[in-house]
């Protein structure tokens, strides 16, 4: 199973492993990582699973679709890494994938 | 001061069937929501997005769900509280009584909490100082524009509340308008607008940037932006406006003596009551061991809190379970006619 590593504001890291096939905002509610709201659960609607991708991994991601760049407008302190984690779906090839938490959703 | 059987916080569709409820089994109810309009997130959130999951329609919009919910309450005469959002509860002998920001007052047996994932508020800039400017110089809505006329307004955002009121402003004030990106997702009219607007020199586009810092004295004097590749312009401002969208936040809720668990409220599931005597939580906002945040839940929550409530209301009656199909008082209530 692919290993997602979650750093908190705070500097926490937690790794866990996410099924394929689940958003990466997924595995942070499943698994109890503080810092992932998901307010709307999953319906690219709130912009409160808004992660920092790390450099490294940003442009391996799938692009962003029409809306989330509008969403991400409406995050707390986005950055050019920013991105909807719920809109991140997990495969293999994001093994090892790190992603920083905001230090707050909202 | 308002005396009613039960208060319903929320005018989502779970809030709305609740009120439904009430009324079949000859309860009154009044509804509060802090937005400005009925239907709550169905409404806020995804008015077009179809839902598949409602029993009985295959499929419906978000407006479309909401609008039948209002259709199903005209035999009722429900009064809905809009823009206003419950502050303070305190419990007085068997009664509840609720408080508005408005300053409405509620007397009620019964509280049912229908507040989804919480009321909508705006959000707000990330700058701490911010707060401080709040309602003096920093603005996320606008209700007296008077105030702007002569002035330097520094607007941010990129949708159509801010260049809705960049272009309005831009006549009588002296307009900066701030945006993260290049690219804005407002009406296109709206942003060609904009755009000659920002060639007729009546409007200062600075896109990529974010506010940093504030600056004054009581007031505003200044602001620090900060552009993606760390470069910092200081903007001298009399006001700074934020059109960052609404958030939902538990608000006051929190503060209520109820048990809660990541942002919802612990109830039981016979009659979807909290901790505390006569105030229930239904839809999303609460929690029970299987919870599923669906509407249909939401539902089936509103329905049996409904009961619970008759208890409080009518505490020398004895409720009846009738069916609508077939009860005489229920069809008298629905004002139609029985066989």
């Amino acid at each position: 199973m692919p290993k997602i590593t979650y750093i908190e504001f705070n500097g926490k890291s937690h790794t866990v492993d996410v099924a394929n096939g689940l958003s990466v905002m997924e595995g942070a509610v499943q698994n109890n990582i503080p810092g992932i709201d998901a307010d709307c659960g999953g319906g690219m609607a709130c912009a409160t699973c808004h992660v920092y991708v790390k450099e490294e991994w940003f442009d391996k991601l799938v692009k962003k679709e029409d809306g989330e760049e509008d969403m991400l407008d409406m995050a707390y302190e986005p950055n050019k890494f920013s991105r909807l984690s719920c809109q991140l779906i997990v495969t293999d090839e994001l093994n090892g994938l790190v992603v920083q938490l905001p230090s707050k959703q909202a | 001061m308002i005396k009613t059987d039960a208060l319903i916080i929320g005018a989502g569709p779970t809030g709305l069937f609740t009120a439904h409820q009430l009324k079949l089994i000859g309860l009154n109810c009044e509804v509060v929501d802090n937005l400005d309009k009925i239907g709550g997130q169905c409404i806020e959130l995804y008015p077009d997005k179809p839902i598949y999951d409602i029993p009985a329609v295959p499929e419906c919009t978000g407006e479309e769900l909401t609008n039948n919910l209002i259709n199903q309450l005209k035999p009722f005469n429900i009064k809905f509280h809009l823009s206003e959002r419950v502050e303070e509860v305190k419990k007085i002998k068997e009664n509840w009584e609720v408080k508005t920001n408005k300053g409405t007052i509620f007397l009620t047996p019964n509280i049912i909490i229908a507040g989804g994932v919480g009321s909508f508020e705006p959000r707000k800039f990330a700058p701490k100082e911010c707060e401080k400017y709040e309602d003096k110089s920093i603005f996320y809505s606008i209700k007296d524009k008077t105030i702007f006329s002569g002035k330097t307004v520094s607007i941010f955002g990129g949708g159509d509340s801010a260049l809705d009121w960049a272009v309005e402003l831009s006549s009588k004030s002296k307009v900066n308008l701030i945006h993260r990106r290049d690219e804005f997702r407002g009406a296109k009219a709206t942003i060609e607008k904009v755009y000659q607007l920002q060639k007729a020199g009546k409007i200062n586009l600075f896109t990529k940037y974010q506010l940093k810092v504030v600056k004054g004295n009581g007031k505003l004097n200044s602001i620090d932006i900060q552009h993606d590749n760390k470069e910092i312009k200081t903007l001298n401002t009399d006001y700074v406006l934020g059109f960052f969208g609404l958030i939902m936040q538990l608000g006051p809720i929190a503060s209520w003596g109820l048990n809660i668990d990541k942002k919802t409220i612990t109830v039981d599931t016979e009659k979807f009551e909290t901790n505390q005597r006569g105030i229930y939580a239904v839809g999303d906002i609460c929690n029970y061991p299987g919870k599923l945040k669906l509407i249909l839940s939401g539902f089936h929550e509103g329905a049996l809190a409904a009961r619970a409530c008759f208890k409080l209301a009518r505490p020398n009656e004895k409720y009846r379970f009738e069916f609508t199909t077939s009860s005489k008082s229920i069809k008298n209530r629905l004002g139609v006619k029985s066989d």
